[in-house]
């Protein structure tokens, strides 16, 4: 396949950044969209010039590190599926394909298309973890858990901390990210002692970071690689109601 | 390559007496620090992954002062999010038979006994705790009906003891640990510096006293200064270039730590894990693992026929080689990774290799569909066969998958006493970083344990124990600007060589060297030839590499580059130890050591020890030998037949 790629480029924070169009010959369809940008790379390096960076770590899926918005949609237009899994073989020979970073004012962009996404970290440090010291936990078995519960939890708890949820959503709310955690917690009984305070800790500091409200617009749950529903959002929604009505 | 050997080395910290006390014995004498003076201690630690994100975690609830570091934009990122199987411990919640000592037993022995007995008990022992610690912090394992835990039965046991979250075991439990890093931050015990990577040790008067990194944004050159110095920075799989691993794993933070002392043990000893998605063509990134615990379902075959191009449904069953259920009827498809993966290159070697160049064997799952019906298996492995379909477009619910072995793990690492302390004073060397539980050959679903032992539970015990004598006073200025000059004139060589090939065009090519040389198979005519052409394509990386940029900025190409030339040195190392191990044992097959139908075939008269070797920077790497004892374990032959 031969495409027409045309990425963003920013040599830094202060640099307002622009589209650059790059021919790219050969691709196989097999290849991964990572690979195909490292064949790129590889020859830009010899020409001399920058290559594009972005950031990559498992290129399985998992570690949440990648991130574009390709043809404007985060991770691309295949669903549940994160940049680095996405493969060559759904693109069409000739085509134009637009590559550019996550756009949110609490992701700045660092270079080209890598983003800092320090902000989620610091919503998680807000609360979002059980407080238990290692070597004080009691045996495992002494408090059973209801196989739906522990399931649903797991669903939420799956979230990869990608921020396309962000990206995706016109009021760049971090939502998403922040109910997939809450939910995950609120449903186990171990999350229980802390529940209100965390909600309300998170919450109020993914609103700190700047991030907007949520609109229900769906965008976010549209883009999720891990399909996070929708309604962890009504969970957090509900918890950060009762915390503020104590 | 010559080598020289030196004075055989202890493990002196590991207590005597019989086994079962020693954990508790250590405990009891480990002397312990005053809760006043562990704000004054300050510790870093190097890697945020299972290891590490629980160490420093753990540090920080105990007061310590904590630095924390990883070369990802979050700690959460640790390539120990990828791990799929699961978590062995020692709990019998099933009744089946399972106990310390068992997991003891098949730890050992499924390490080819090559480790050491002492570790490996304590790290038994110490499983059952780490499954409390996750749950009460809320990681959701698998369950079942009636609320408790579900277990079952991975690579090469017996028992069913493996906890796990569907396939995704790693990553919720690094979450877990990742959260209890991220409450030590909020409370201001540890200071957490993502996108920075370790670049050398510093140390003075003998002791580790600090790291020097580099801010991947900035390029800045950093010092930081501590009383002790934990590295958790992972394995060196990526030495193959292709390999399961993330694509930043790198040697250099222990490789530079080797060069400033600390002795490398058993660099040789690789794992080949044997169910990967087989590469597809030239620019293959890396490899994807399909965890093992497929083949507690799955089925391996071949065409009994050579060169049999039907399709693999148009196969009929009496025309099929399952071929670990004919050799290993014991075991059949669940044998341990190294015998299963050499199993699928003979086959492959015979001509009977499926899919591109024939380098592949099928893994069906045809029969656990007949049997358990397809949601069953859905609910079991959906994840596993959705991420197979992504990558090469096959759907396995209707054709069996394709796989093949992939480097996959490294049982060597820097060299460790019962106290995880290196042999520089005040580094110690947790999780995959070290060498020291798995012996030859690590068991499916240990590596999280031990990673979570390490960090959760002893690290914190003995840290306190070299603690106990600090602080350690300034840091001589002296021993800092000499690391920092160090970095800094690396890193403006490698740009100064203004060449013609990339750093990932070396990579590439020394990897392909390893795996043909020091691979699943080695020779001692294989290890001469990678030891002779690993000097030369060193040589012209530092003549002709390209590193586009500058140290000014974030530098992807510089980063890389700094790590190749590290691989470049391990590698060498690499094949010089497996050159010197002239036995086969566990994941290291030496072609010239092997018993009538082709098994490993050990040398316990003469390779019954570590091989820890240590730098010598102008001369030639000398070997110090810790002889292994086996007290409880019957050193036999491992028979899985
Ligand atoms: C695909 C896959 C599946 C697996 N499945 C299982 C399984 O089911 N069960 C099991 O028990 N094991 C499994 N393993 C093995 C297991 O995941 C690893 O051995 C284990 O997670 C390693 O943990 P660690 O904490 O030692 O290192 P890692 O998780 O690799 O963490 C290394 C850390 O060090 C940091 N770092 C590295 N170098 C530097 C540097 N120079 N400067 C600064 N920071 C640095 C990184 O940023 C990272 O934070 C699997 C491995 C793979 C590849
Ligand atoms: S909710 Fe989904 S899109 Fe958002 S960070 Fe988590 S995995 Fe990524
Ligand atoms: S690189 Fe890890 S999720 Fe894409």
């Amino acid at each position: 396949m031969n495409l027409t790629l045309k990425v963003w480029r920013q040599s830094g924070p202060s640099d307002s950044g622009r589209m650059v169009k790059y021919r790219v010959e050969e691709v196989s369809p097999d290849m991964s969209f990572l690979e195909m940008l490292d064949v790129l790379n590889e020859r830009l390096i010899l020409e001399g010039d920058d290559p594009i960076a972005f950031d990559h770590d498992c290129r399985e899926g998992i570690c949440g590190m990648c991130g574009m918005v390709i043809n404007g949609v985060a991770h691309g237009e295949q669903v549940a599926t994160t940049t680095c899994q996405l493969h060559m073989r759904h693109f069409e020979d000739g085509a134009t394909i637009t590559i550019e970073p996550w756009r949110a004012a609490p992701f700045p962009v660092v270079k080209d298309l890598v983003v800092d996404r320090s902000a989620f970290d610091r919503i998680i440090q807000a609360g979002g973890f059980v407080s238990v010291p290692a070597g004080s936990a009691p045996d495992a078995h002494s408090l059973p858990v209801r196989k739906e519960d522990a399931d649903s939890a797991f669903d939420a708890a799956t979230c990869i901390g990608c921020g396309a949820c962000v990206a995706a959503c016109p009021n760049g709310s971090a939502s998403l990210f922040t109910a997939a955690k809450i939910t995950h917690l609120s449903l186990l009984p171990q999350g229980q002692p802390e529940r209100l305070s965390r909600a309300k800790a998170m919450v109020d500091q993914m609103d700190a970071e700047g991030f907007g409200g949520c609109t229900n617009t769906g965008e976010c749950t549209a883009v999720c690689p891990k399909g996070i529903p929708l309604d962890t959002i009504a969970q957090m929604n509900s918890d950060y109601l009762k915390a503020n009505a104590k | 390559m010559k080598y020289a050997e030196g004075s055989p080395i202890q493990d002196t910290k590991a207590p005597e007496g019989p086994i079962e006390d020693r954990w508790e014995k250590r405990k009891f004498a480990a002397k312990l620090v005053n809760p006043a003076n562990k704000r004054k201690l300050n510790v870093i630690v190097v890697g945020t992954g299972l290891a590490g994100g629980s160490a420093a975690a753990t540090l920080g609830e105990l007061g310590y002062n904590v630095k924390s570091f990883c070369y990802q934009d979050t700690p959460r990122r640790a390539h120990s999010i990828a791990a799929q199987g699961g978590i062995n411990a020692a709990k019998n919640y099933r009744g089946d038979g399972d106990s310390v000592y068992r997991l003891f037993y098949d730890t050992v022995k499924g390490g080819d006994f090559r480790s050491r007995e002492s570790n490996v008990y304590r790290l038994a022992q110490v499983s059952v705790n780490i499954i409390d610690q996750a749950v009460a912090q809320g990681v959701p394992f698998a369950r079942e009906y009636g609320g408790l835990l579900d277990t079952r039965s991975f690579g090469g046991a017996q028992v069913s003891r493996t906890f796990y979250a569907r396939g995704q075991t790693g990553q919720q439990l690094l979450l877990g640990a990742y959260q209890a890093l991220e409450r030590q931050v909020a409370a201001g015990t540890v200071e957490m510096f993502t996108r920075h990577e370790m670049l050398d040790l510093i140390i003075d008067n003998g002791r580790a006293r600090g790291v020097i990194v580099r801010d991947m944004v900035t390029g800045e050159i950093e010092r930081h200064v501590a009383d002790a110095v934990v590295l958790a920075t992972g394995g060196y799989g990526n030495v193959f270039f292709l390999s399961t691993n993330a694509k930043g794993c790198n040697t250099t933070a222990i490789w530079r730590a080797h060069e400033r002392g600390a002795y490398f043990a058993n660099p040789c000893y690789t794992q080949i894990h044997p169910t990967c998605i087989p590469v597809s063509g030239e620019y293959q990134s890396k490899l994807t693992l399909m965890s093992e615990s497929l083949r507690n379902d799955g089925r391996v075959w071949v065409p009994l026929r050579k060169g049999d191009d039907r399709l693999p449904g148009d196969i009929p069953d009496d025309e099929r080689d399952y071929y670990l259920e004919r050799i290993y009827p014991a075991f059949g498809n669940l044998v341990p990774r190294d015998i299963a993966s050499r199993a699928a290159k003979n086959v492959c070697d015979e001509g009977r290799g499926v899919g591109p160049g024939g380098l592949g064997v099928y893994l069906d799952f045809r029969d656990a569909i007949g049997r358990l019906g397809r949601d069953a298996v859905e609910k079991k492995y959906g994840n596993l066969f959705e991420m197979y379909e992504r990558i090469t477009g096959e759907n396995p619910y209707d054709q069996p998958m394709r796989i093949y072995p992939a480097v996959h793990y490294t049982m060597g690492g820097l060299w460790v006493d019962y106290d995880l302390q290196s042999t520089i004073p005040g580094l110690f060397v947790i999780g995959e970083a070290n060498f020291s539980d798995h012996g030859a050959n690590r068991l499916g679903a240990s590596a999280l344990m031990q990673g979570l032992a390490d960090g959760y539970f002893v690290l914190p015990t003995t840290l306190g124990d070299y603690l106990a004598a600090g602080p350690f006073g300034e840091v001589n200025e002296e021993a800092v600007a000499e690391a920092e000059a160090k970095v800094t004139s690396r890193i403006e060589r490698l740009l100064a060589v203004n060449g013609t090939r990339t750093p990932d065009s070396f990579h590439r090519e020394l990897g392909r060297l390893m795996w043909d040389y020091c691979g699943m198979e080695r020779t001692e005519e294989s290890l001469r030839k990678a030891l002779e052409r690993i000097p030369e394509l060193r040589a012209e990386f530092w003549a002709n590499v390209k590193v586009s940029g500058a140290n000014e900025e974030l530098n992807q190409v510089l980063e890389k580059a700094g790590r190749v030339a590290d691989f470049f040195d391990l590698a060498e190392l690499m094949c010089l130890d497996a050159l010197v191990r002239s036995e086969s044992c566990g994941g290291h097959f030496r072609a010239e050591s092997q018993d009538a139908d082709g098994e490993a075939l050990r040398d316990d008269e003469h390779f019954a020890h570590v091989s820890a070797w240590e730098h010598s920077p102008e001369g030639e790497p000398v070997l110090h030998k810790e002889p292994l004892e086996y007290d409880y374990v019957k050193m036999s032959q491992r028979s899985y037949k």
